[in-house]
């Protein structure tokens, strides 16, 4: 079976730290941090890199502040 | 671009892109508030003009409520209408436009109390338009004043004792009212705060603008949504009890289907 490995890059000055997409990521990979940005939200931050490209986050994402890659793992 | 990761420097290319933002959201952040239901649907209906390549042939109409500043985020032609009366105008350019197509997009204060009239008399012309109405059972941008959508019970500025249905009436459901209209042709109802009906939503606007290029009729588009500030949530609580609690009196799913009613009312 061919398995995907994916990854995401948050565009955290957009962000508004809502927290949907911590909640809706099966691998846990995203978490709201400690930091704030310009707008004083604190932002979602990626804290693993089990993302399996599920497309969940970018689906939930209200502001579209996330850019989804995916690739074939090489076995 | 800041890469965390070492074994994501690899996957971060061009060519493995799955998902980015479409082109015809502009790049200006939405104005709504944090984990809105709105952004997801602006998202959609903007996918969706992208994908069947109509960006340049399409003319929206923003409604006054929290999406009054549609035209901001959408890279497409649009108009703002005067209060309720977006089906109105949508119906004008559409006449005078047969070959573009038209778009609304109203909240519930706009499309349900303000609105109303225009919303029921251009459902009942059956013109050739799609209507998005997100329905979030409060007004959002003025500071979560009761709707004709709240429900029973529920504590807004303006009801602080709950909706009281015997002075205030009962929640009004004017997506089954406009499924009675002869001239509709596709009446849905829909939500985007999952996945999966984030997804089944997409479908239903795509439908939705495919029967427009058809000229099969109007087509209505129910999202219930969100509206963590006026509701005095968290977005993942809101969430929750929308779930819980207006999808008992806005039950999901399709309403009316090439111009047949499938759905008991």
């Amino acid at each position: 079976m061919a398995k995907f490995k994916g990854a995401i890059v948050i565009d955290i000055e957009k962000c508004k730290g809502c927290g949907l997409c911590v909640e809706v990521c099966p691998q846990k990979v995203i978490e709201l941090g400690n930091n704030v940005n310009t707008k004083g939200y604190f932002y979602a931050d990626v804290i693993k890199e089990d993302c399996t490209a599920c497309e969940n986050c970018v689906m939930v994402c209200p502001d579209t502040v996330i850019t989804l890659y995916k690739a074939k793992l090489e076995v | 671009m800041d890469v965390k990761f070492e074994s994501w420097k690899e996957i971060i290319k061009d060519e493995n892109i799955v998902f980015k933002k479409t082109k015809v959201l502009t790049d200006n952040v939405l104005s709504y508030c944090p984990g809105c239901g709105h952004g997801v649907a602006h998202r959609l209906i903007a996918e969706t003009i992208e994908e069947m390549g109509i960006q340049d042939q399409t003319i929206g109409i923003a409604p006054v409520g929290c999406s009054v500043l549609a035209y901001e985020f959408f890279d497409i032609d649009m108009q703002q209408a005067a209060h309720g009366r977006a089906t109105a105008l949508a119906t004008a350019i559409k006449r005078l436009y047969p070959n573009k197509f038209v778009f609304t997009y109203q909240g519930d204060g706009d499309l349900a109390a303000i609105g109303g009239n225009e919303t029921l008399h251009a459902c009942n012309r059956g013109e050739n338009i799609v209507i998005i109405f997100i329905n979030n059972g409060i007004y959002g941008m003025t500071g979560g004043q009761m709707a004709p959508t709240t429900l029973e019970g529920m504590v807004t500025s303006t009801s602080p004792y709950g909706r009281d249905p015997q002075m205030m009436g009962h929640p009004l459901r004017i997506t089954e009212l406009v499924a009675m209209l002869p001239g509709t042709y596709y009446v849905t109802r829909q939500a985007v705060h999952k996945p999966a009906n984030v997804r089944k939503t997409k479908k239903a606007i795509r439908k939705a603008f495919e029967n427009q290029q058809q000229n099969k009729g109007l087509s209505f588009i129910e999202i219930v949504s969100n509206c963590n500030s006026g509701w005095k949530m968290t977005p993942v609580e809101a969430n929750k009890w929308m779930e819980e609690n207006m999808f008992k009196v806005f039950p999901l799913g399709d309403i009316k289907v090439d111009g047949e009613l499938v759905k008991e009312l």
